[in-house]
């Protein structure tokens, strides 16, 4: 990592009883960036992030915030603030003494506490409603007031439990970048964990993939979409798309060797760690361009060409979406025109959106 | 409208039924009550009035007396079944203790054996240690009995409180004491109110033991009611009965509205 780490966690590993939920796991997060914590449950995610916080004990390794070893700190005492997926706002105070939780306990003056309030339902868009109690508030006002209370104690870092999943489709799309820009605005370090893969692409500077209690790749976004480092970030990622086939790795170059439904291809390695012998390609239907059989456009080089029938076809919207059966594999590859069922076509993967990986490594999770 | 439903036939009687057998007896209480002339085979009293209201709560008629100490050992019952069953039922609910189940159980066994022999027991010990024929002494047999009460509901009271709001106010900065204090502690105040209010009501009726620890030192209602009704004297015994049901009425009709129905579901849990 380039920036120097805010916050280190460094070869923790957390477990209940013998079962071990995160495994010699490091993860450096630099001041004012938006970290997402992704996968599918179970992970470790919400593990990591509660550890983090301070509710879950590691049995080895360390947390340090700013050289601070947090480790065996209180969760109090560490100057970050959590909110919960179900938000956990308390029903029997009102949004303002919610919000003013955290401050009263520091002590602060009335009057400071007020304005903070204030400043806060200002921020938030919760003018107004400083005397209601939760029960009285919608799905997205509670998110909000629960985001305020953590704000408004100033905290080092907010760590946010799936904030958005208990979120009505639509307006969860307005608050992702409501709390993005806010995050921005305030600078404030956060680690957002999530199940949904457009929520970590359009929040976070970082997205960090995990699977079975360990990282599986963490960067951009972009990285990450286009350059997948295993096939469970591939499939993860939506290159759902599977097939087998023999590969011969020589320098510079990978030669996928002519199968049932393909001829030939000599792609470049493009840095790849690939060893030659079985390897699995993968690529996402939107990747892949669909023409007629007859059709004799030269194929671009390093793209794969594949040769399969058309077993259906659906229109989910904007483009046609075909069910390609190519042996025993079936693809899936849309399309702008509608191709009939029945119909032999040629589909050509470009080689940049074509993933390929050594069979039989540990990744693959499918 | 040729069928007529005949169904209303049985559910009336049966209703009916039931109304007398609640109501039945405690007609025949009220009564007893106002009832100055009242002998077999007559139906009702032969004359009315409050001449037995004036003798129990004449200065020498003890009722009052009675009453006060009834009342006090029920207060300190409460508080000191409280002061065990709130922490008590707070790390049964939190902590995960092995044999939660078998500890609860536990709180069981002094309404699991005859009571009798325990009392007897127990007032044997008492009265070699001076706690025979004391305040103190009768609130601790109560206690022992207002405790399964007590710490079943908190328990669930505790349970019915979601860990993440205690967290919550952890992360921004609450220690557990002060998380405890001001969210889970008022979130679970209902609750506590209704193991409180059954605490309560068990110590104002309870009667055996209190006869073997207390008497004839310590008079409470219900002692009062024995000594009346055994002496033949209904109209007092009725009035101190009816003494009796004010709260334990009162407080029903109370208890529902703070025992809602997600502490309920967990009772014993």
């Amino acid at each position: 990592m380039t920036i120097q780490a805010f916050l280190k966690v460094e070869k923790m590993s957390v477990g209940y009883g013998a079962t071990t939920v995160l495994d010699d796991l490091d993860l450096g997060i630099g001041k004012g960036e938006f970290v997402a914590l992704l996968g599918s449950s179970g992970c470790g995610k919400t593990t990591l992030l509660r550890t983090i916080a301070g509710f879950a004990k590691p049995n080895a390794g360390s947390i340090r915030v700013a050289g601070r070893d947090v480790t065996h700190m209180a969760p109090d005492k560490r100057g970050m603030a959590l909110v919960f997926q179900s938000y956990a706002l308390w029903p029997h105070m009102t949004v303002a003494q919610n919000i003013g939780y955290g401050l009263k306990l520091q002590k602060r003056s009335r009057e400071e506490i007020d304005a903070r309030i204030k400043e806060m339902q200002d921020l938030l868009g919760l003018s107004g409603l400083g005397s209601r109690k939760p029960g009285q508030l919608s799905g997205g006002q509670r998110q909000r007031v629960a985001l305020g209370r953590a704000l408004a104690i100033d905290p080092e870092i907010l760590l946010l439990d799936e904030p958005l999943s208990n979120l009505d489709a639509r307006i969860r799309l307005t608050v992702r970048h409501e709390i993005r820009s806010l995050q921005k605005r305030l600078g404030i370090t956060a680690i957002h964990v999530t199940h949904d893969r457009e929520e970590a692409m359009v929040m976070a500077d970082r997205i960090v993939i995990m699977n079975a209690g360990r990282i599986e790749q963490q960067g951009s976004p972009e990285a990450v979409y286009n350059m997948p480092a295993s096939p469970f970030v591939a499939a993860f990622m939506g290159a759902e798309n599977i097939l087998s086939m023999q590969a011969r790795v020589s320098g510079e170059q990978i030669e996928l060797h002519e199968g049932a439904f393909n001829a030939s291809t000599v792609t470049a390695r493009n840095g790849r760690d690939l060893r030659s012998g079985p390897v699995e390609l993968r690529f996402r239907a939107e990747a892949a361009r669909l023409t007629s059989n007859s059709a004799t456009a030269a194929v671009e080089p390093g793209a794969l060409e594949l040769r399969g029938q058309v077993t259906s076809v659906s229109y989910p919207g904007g483009h046609w979406r075909h069910a390609v059966r190519l042996g025993v594999d079936e693809i899936l590859v849309d399309s702008d025109n509608p191709f009939g069922q029945g119909e032999i076509v040629k589909i050509s993967v470009p080689a940049t959106a074509l993933f390929i990986f050594n069979a039989s490594s540990e990744g693959t999770a499918h | 409208m040729a069928r007529v439903d005949l169904w209303w036939l049985p559910r009336a009687l049966i209703l009916g039924l039931l109304a007398f057998i609640i109501f039945g007896p405690l007609t025949n209480l009220v009564l007893w009550t106002v009832a100055e002339k009242w002998y077999f085979p007559h139906m009702l009293p032969l004359e009315y009035g409050f001449s037995f209201w004036q003798r129990v709560f004449a200065p020498r008629g003890n009722a009052m007396g009675s009453l006060l100490t009834s009342i006090t050992i029920a207060i300190l019952t409460v508080i000191a079944s409280l002061a065990l069953a709130i922490p008590a039922g707070y790390a049964l609910s939190r902590l995960k203790l092995p044999f939660r189940g078998l500890i609860l159980l536990a709180f069981l066994i002094p309404q699991a054996f005859p009571n009798l022999p325990v009392y007897v027991n127990i007032a044997r010990f008492f009265y070699q240690i001076g706690l025979n024929g004391t305040i103190a002494g009768v609130v601790m047999v109560h206690v022992t009995h207002g405790l399964v009460y007590a710490v079943w509901i908190a328990t669930a009271a505790f349970s019915a409180v979601d860990t993440d709001l205690e967290e919550a106010a952890r992360s921004i900065g609450a220690g557990p004491f002060r998380a405890f204090r001001d969210v889970t502690l008022p979130l679970a105040a209902p609750g506590l109110m209704a193991s409180a209010i059954f605490v309560f009501l068990e110590s104002l009726d309870e009667f055996t033991g209190t006869y073997f620890v207390g008497a004839p030192d310590v008079t409470t209602l219900p002692l009062l009611l024995y000594t009346a009704g055994s002496g033949g004297n209904y109209q007092i015994a009725s009035i101190t009965a009816l003494l009796l049901l004010v709260p334990s009425i009162g407080f029903m009709l109370v208890v529902e509205r703070f025992l809602r129905a997600d502490v309920l579901s967990k009772v014993g849990h």
